[in-house]
């Protein structure tokens, strides 16, 4: 007996009983979809987060005062004054330091914003012009700011796209006037949209010139934060380590371990939320990675109804002269062929399934390749796997109690 | 052809020991048509089970072609039912939904006949038999008496040594019951050797030997020269 005879057997075997045959198949189907859909969308989401992280700008190292410690009580972010801008020249002129494309410096507090009768609660950052650049921002219109601007203590705003919408509405705000704190800004530019990212939302806030927002606005002389612009990404780990003993030897700090600021890369950033996708991935796939088990189970169950059901069928063709073997290779290739149609079906079902969610949520639309050669294997592995003891079952019939059998 | 000595058959269950066979010694040539008869318990169904090599002896020994059956394991059992031994049942055992000529070809699939030979052996059978318009019927499609009909041709499919079957008009009429004999009587002539089990003495005339079982004993093995005949 040959592969598509043995095949061909197989099915119609399982077109006899066809509701039993699509039922047991349904959990399969079931299965192997969730592993997909799950796969895929965790995957989805984990190259979401990568895009948006890494549009914050690529190759960049962020320090920001107060230590990071494991056990340590951190202060409250934007509570500790141990950066200045001074830090951050000084980071710049080093010449020392090789591999630095540009720096900035931010102070970042939330304000109520005005303009005409809107108002609006957000995001007020102070930043230098370098900010542009090191950021990746684009204009939507008019400029952003200039160093003239920085120098002039000039009183200008640039808005992010969602503070623009929800202070002018549709109106172009760039000429328009707003005030925050009582003082009156002139809006020069509007920023493209760059989407939320998992920390701080990039749309709705408004840039100003660190200066003014410093002595006019906040009446403060540190910075938030600094961020460092390499030309390479695999520089990172030496600028970090030299941007960290400058910044000791300013601070007179001896040892490192006291360190009053902290340097992180992107790659942190990245490292962290590829860490907690993941771990959501993985448990994701795990709770469907279940529901594959319990449809292997129900395919073992009806293996089990089959060869009770055809114990006479068993008996004859082992009385006719068929070996264990044959009587095996017949139970495993039904068994097998249920759940490998399953598995090419919960493909489809996973594939759609991650389409239309990805669609909803609005997340890039993948589909792992890894996953479905998985699903494959595992579908066909579960069915010689569960196939196997019901198959063993039929071969050890003792063919004259099998032909006795009502 | 068949040569036993000594064979006995005990079932153990739990502490009761069963004695289904003892000490039966025979001797079967080829192109003989013997009829195995005795009452139900009188253990013909477990002799037919060790000359089918459904089943081995607790001892004695049983040769077929001069192969000693009763040691051998349970794949080489099965190629012996496979190439020497044809059945045919009293309920036929066909199966089910599945077409006359797929069922005569069941015994050369495990046999491993390529697809074509499969083919035209089990159509030649069929005619044989007198179905050849049934071929694509299933077992279902059929009356009794064409169920066993196909029965023994798919007993012939791989040109066993022995025909063995059992009470084999047990679920027929007398008039079908009669057909079948035919075949037998047929089949014998052209020199196959027919074993056949049955509880009917009218069904044993069809014999050539009989041999009579009672409470597992050999009690009488006699040449029935009173063969009744049956007209084609």
């Amino acid at each position: 007996m040959d592969f598509s005879e043995t095949l061909q057997s197989a099915l119609e075997a399982l077109t006899l009983n066809k509701l039993r045959t699509t039922l047991a198949t349904l959990g399969v189907v079931i299965g192997i979809g969730a592993v997909i859909a799950l796969v895929s969308l965790g995957q989805s989401g984990q190259k979401a987060v990568e895009a948006q992280i890494k549009s914050l700008g690529s190759n960049l190292l962020t320090v920001i005062p107060g230590a990071l410690r494991p056990g340590d009580i951190r202060s409250a972010a934007g509570t500790s004054t141990t950066l200045k801008l001074a830090d951050a020249k000084a980071i710049l002129a080093d010449k020392s330091i090789s591999g630095i494309k540009n720096v900035s410096a931010e102070i970042l507090r939330r304000s109520q914003v005005v303009a005409g009768r809107n108002n609006t609660n957000t995001q007020v950052l102070g930043v230098l012009s370098s900010y542009q650049e090191v950021r990746n921002l684009q204009m939507q219109s008019g400029r952003f700011i200039t160093e003239t601007d920085i120098n002039s203590l000039a009183k200008v705003a640039v808005l992010g796209p969602q503070a623009a919408s929800d202070l002018f509405g549709d109106v172009n705000p760039v000429g328009q006037t707003i005030r925050i704190n009582k003082l009156s800004f002139r809006i020069v530019g509007v920023t493209v949209a760059k989407g939320a990212s998992g920390f701080q939302n990039q749309d709705d806030i408004i840039f100003i010139p660190l200066t003014t927002a410093q002595k006019q606005l906040f009446g403060v002389d540190f910075i938030g934060t600094i961020s460092i612009q390499l030309e390479k990404q695999e520089l990172s780990d030496q600028v970090r380590n030299q941007v960290g003993f400058l910044l000791l030897a300013r601070h007179r700090i001896s040892d490192p371990q006291n360190a009053d600021f902290t340097i992180f890369s992107q790659a942190d950033v990245l490292g962290a939320a590829a860490q907690v996708t993941g771990i959501f991935t993985t448990l994701l796939s795990g709770i469907a990675a279940i529901s594959l088990l319990v449809g292997g189970i129900g395919i073992m169950n009806i293996m089990f109804v089959t060869v009770t059901e055809r114990t006479r069928e068993i008996g004859l063709r082992k009385a006719l002269g068929a070996k264990k073997k044959w009587i095996i290779i017949q139970f495993l290739t039904e068994s097998a062929l249920l759940t490998i149609v399953g598995g090419i079906l919960g493909i489809l079902l996973g594939t759609v399934l991650s389409f239309v969610v990805s669609k909803i949520i609005n997340l890039p639309f993948t589909v792992s390749m890894i996953s479905i050669i998985l699903a494959v294997g595992v579908s066909g592995g579960i069915g010689i796997i569960f196939g196997w003891y019901p198959a063993q079952k039929a071969a050890n019939l003792s063919p004259i109690e099998a032909l006795r059998y009502e | 052809m068949i040569h036993t000595s000594h064979l006995s058959k005990i079932y153990k269950n739990d502490a009761v020991e069963t004695i289904a066979l003892s000490d039966a010694s025979f001797e079967i040539k080829k192109g003989e048509f013997v009829a195995i008869m005795g009452p139900s318990g009188s253990g013909k169904s477990t002799l037919m089970h060790i000359i089918g090599a459904l089943d081995t002896p607790t001892s004695g020994t049983y040769a077929l072609d001069g192969e000693e059956v009763g040691k051998l394991s349970e794949d080489e059992l099965a190629d012996i039912r496979n190439r020497k031994i044809g059945f045919v049942f009293q309920s036929y055992n066909l199966l089910p939904r599945t077409t006359a000529l797929k069922n005569i070809m069941l015994p050369m699939v495990y046999a491993g006949l390529p697809k074509e030979e499969r083919i035209k052996r089990a159509s030649d059978l069929l005619e044989m038999v007198g179905l050849s318009d049934r071929r694509s019927h299933t077992s279902s499609q059929l009356s009794g008496g064409q169920q066993q009909r196909v029965a023994i041709a798919r007993s012939l499919a791989n040109n066993p040594s022995i025909i063995l079957a059992d009470e084999p008009t047990g679920n027929l009429a007398t008039v079908q019951g009669e057909e079948i004999m035919a075949i037998f009587q047929n089949l014998n002539k052209k020199g196959h050797t027919i074993i056949m089990i049955t509880h009917e003495p009218y069904i044993a005339q069809y014999a050539k030997r009989i041999i009579y079982l009672k409470d597992g004993k050999l009690v009488k093995d006699e040449s029935n020269h009173r063969q009744k005949k049956v007209r084609f």
